[in-house]
């Protein structure tokens, strides 16, 4: 089958190979850009979520490439994430693109139908294949994330203007074109001696400030969902911390859960006193995350949504509490497709700005502990 | 350099005081290249003035910021923040409503902890009162006076503008009193305020109300009643913004000391910018590039996320 896919950041890159294992075509749809969320917009119902949007622009896009199925992940719970699959299938059905759809999802119900996607995109492969297909992708999948981070880290200590976002598109290119586990290896390290070179020598103007990033992992992952949030951040002189990693969620959702384990216990510890359980989508995993971002060593907090987000607006009410509680500030952005750069830049700045001068009152302490000063 | 006026102050440079020598408040009217000419030239004609130093804020900062030769290019929240701790070190409270934003800052001991902008939708802030006075035939400087007039404020529906709207016609239709309608508007405005960035945050005086609405009693009435305690306008209220910026530039140029990095009146009257937005090609990206020219030669452009052609990279 020549199989097409929505994006999610640069996972299209692990994507590939396990569709290459499982003995398919991956039809990779061309990089999301405005149209893509223009053509989704035009096709998707107004009230859903721009992860919708995007996506259903990405599968248009793919299908104009030659593929004939769509690989699309499903879900259960109060995200509507669950039925967008099966909506999406609909509408283009509605335009004309009857395809086949295979939902990725955690068997709960009707057994029968789980196992028929799976088999559906197991056959004709050999165990072989589709193992070393399955072993390449996930070290990809890690690459890309490793390089991501270090790039997050390199930005605010970059010593020319966009050196770093031209050096971590190379080495993404250098990991997709990676043909085996020995080849990812060596990609990963020369560039982590790359991204040193990138940097500032010395200590330079001290540490920058830290900024952890939390909400629904859509619009935290893909750069054009969150108008390049990261790079905006990095190029303020910030440094990103992460909190929500694709092999995290594929370790959580897919491989935990598929054994039976309880993947909210430990957020439901790190939230305590301020949500006891799961709402859906990533609202438990953002009240967690940031508690837990506020015991470490960061400066602030920026959550990030897409209109209408039911689990994130429940986390976003509770947020300014743990902000309180914890004396850490909190900058909550929503976005949809309408969405303008000016504004957005705007608040980001102001906020930088406003940890900026909140940190430099502690600076004073903090460089007295440093060993070198 | 905002949405709606575009406003110019000259600071006294000498010592740590803000004095201002000359302030003034233009409409942009979508024209900010030929504002920005007109208040240069208005402010040449109005002295001999030796510019020390220079800065920009507001929604066309960045663009202000290289037609200028700006010393500094910062956000409207750090500028009015600023502006504000010149005035009274001891405000704990700003509100600020401009054209397109509305902003609520939290300060303590003069530093500060907190800020709020309106989310997603853009109910209450200037522009729209500014249209709604225009379709009731009325200058938006009589409309606060209107407001005051009131007796009996109509409630209308200010979540969103447009609706806001339409409950105004009908209320109109209705033929309730044209003062209670301005009233009734101004209401609904603070009310949007408070509800949409006011929401669990402590309002402490001392409280300032900033930006081009404060101008409007109506406004100041409604809010005062609301938060039930005075607010504070201060004087130069309608150009807080630029204050900020000429402070912080002041302190950018290390009070004087450090060599501005200003074009100079002459060349930027006497020369001709123009600007061009376009979708760059290069790569999937698509990003949109504004380029920035000055009598034919390249000055500035931003927007490539890959960083070609440079950028007007003079934030912070």
């Amino acid at each position: 089958m020549r199989v097409t896919f929505p994006h999610l950041g640069n996972a299209y890159i692990a994507v590939e190979s396990l569709l290459r294992g499982l003995g398919h075509e991956p039809v990779t749809p061309p990089p999301t850009n405005r149209r893509t969320l223009e053509r989704g917009s035009f096709h998707s119902p107004a009230e859903l979520c721009l992860p919708f949007k995007i996506a259903l622009g990405n599968m248009l896009d793919g299908l104009d490439q030659g593929a004939d199925c769509v690989l699309m992940i499903g879900g259960w719970g109060p995200c509507r994430l669950g039925y967008y699959a099966e909506i999406q299938r609909l509408l283009l059905e509605a335009v004309g693109r009857d395809v086949e759809f295979i939902t990725l999802e955690v068997p709960r119900g009707i057994y029968s139908r789980y196992w028929n996607h799976f088999r559906r995109l197991t056959s004709g492969a050999r165990l072989g294949h589709v193992l070393r297909g399955a072993r390449l992708a996930w070290a990809k999948l890690n690459a890309v994330e490793a390089l991501e981070n270090l790039a997050l880290q390199t930005r605010p200590r970059e010593t020319q203007h966009a050196m770093t976002t031209q050096f971590l598109k190379r080495q993404l290119d250098l990991v997709r074109r990676a043909a085996s586990l020995k080849e990812v290896e060596d990609v990963l390290h020369s560039a982590r001696q790359g991204f040193l070179q990138l940097r500032e020598s010395g200590s330079g103007q001290g540490w920058p400030l830290r900024l952890g990033v939390v909400g629904e992992i859509y619009t935290v992952v893909e750069p054009l969902a969150n108008l390049n949030l990261e790079e905006r951040l990095g190029n303020l002189g910030v440094e990103v911390v992460r909190t929500i990693s694709l092999a995290g969620w594929v370790t959580d959702h897919i491989f935990k859960k598929a054994l039976g384990c309880d993947i909210t216990a430990p957020l439901r510890r790190l939230a305590a006193g301020y949500l006891r359980g799961f709402v859906g989508g990533h609202g438990l995993e953002t009240i967690a995350r940031s508690a837990a971002l506020a015991k470490e060593r960061v400066d602030g907090i920026v959550h990030i949504l897409p209109l209408s987000c039911m689990p994130e607006v429940v986390a976003k009410g509770i947020l300014p509490a743990v902000s309180r509680d914890h004396q850490i500030p909190v900058l909550s952005l929503v976005v949809d497709e309408h969405t303008a750069e000016c504004g957005f830049q705007t608040r980001l700045e102001a906020f930088v700005d406003f940890v900026q001068r909140r940190v430099g009152q502690r600076v004073g302490q903090k460089q007295a502990c440093l060993p070198w000063s | 350099m905002g949405s709606v006026s575009t406003n110019f102050v000259l600071l006294d440079g000498q010592g740590g005081g803000s004095a201002v020598l000359w302030k003034k408040y233009l409409r942009t009217q979508g024209a900010p290249l030929a504002v920005l000419k007109t208040g240069l030239r208005l402010m040449s004609e109005s002295g001999n003035w030796q510019i020390c130093g220079v800065g920009a804020t507001g929604s066309g900062r960045e663009l202000a910021g290289v037609v200028l030769g700006a010393d500094l290019v910062k956000n409207e929240i750090t500028a009015h923040a600023a502006a504000a701790l010149s005035v009274d070190g001891s405000v704990s409270t700003i509100l600020e409503i401009g054209g397109q934003d509305s902003k609520l800052i939290i300060l303590r001991d003069g530093v500060v902890v907190d800020f709020a902008m309106n989310t997603v939708c853009a109910a209450g802030t200037g522009s729209f009162l500014d249209q709604q006075a225009h379709r009731l035939g009325i200058s938006i400087e009589e409309f606060g006076a209107l407001a005051l007039r009131s007796k009996n404020p109509v409630r209308i529906a200010g979540r969103c503008t447009v609706f806001a709207e339409s409950d105004m016609v009908h209320k109109q239709q209705m033929g309730v009193d044209i003062a209670d309608i301005a009233a009734g508007l101004c209401a609904a405005m603070v009310r949007n305020f408070l509800s949409g960035l006011a929401k669990g945050r402590e309002l402490l005086p001392l409280i300032f109300f900033q930006g081009g609405v404060a101008a409007n009693a109506g406004m100041r009435r409604f809010f005062s009643e609301a938060l039930q305690q005075p607010l504070y306008v201060p004087e130069h209220h309608e150009v807080m913004g630029a204050i900020g910026a000429a402070l912080l530039a002041k302190e950018a140029v290390g009070g004087g000391t450090r060599r501005t990095r200003f074009l100079g009146l002459d060349k930027i009257l006497h020369s001709q910018v123009t600007t061009q937005v376009f979708e760059c090609g290069r790569c999937p990206n698509c990003c949109e590039i504004s380029e920035v020219w000055r009598d034919g030669a390249f000055l500035a452009s931003w927007g490539a996320r890959c960083g070609r052609q440079g950028r007007a990279d003079q934030s912070g």
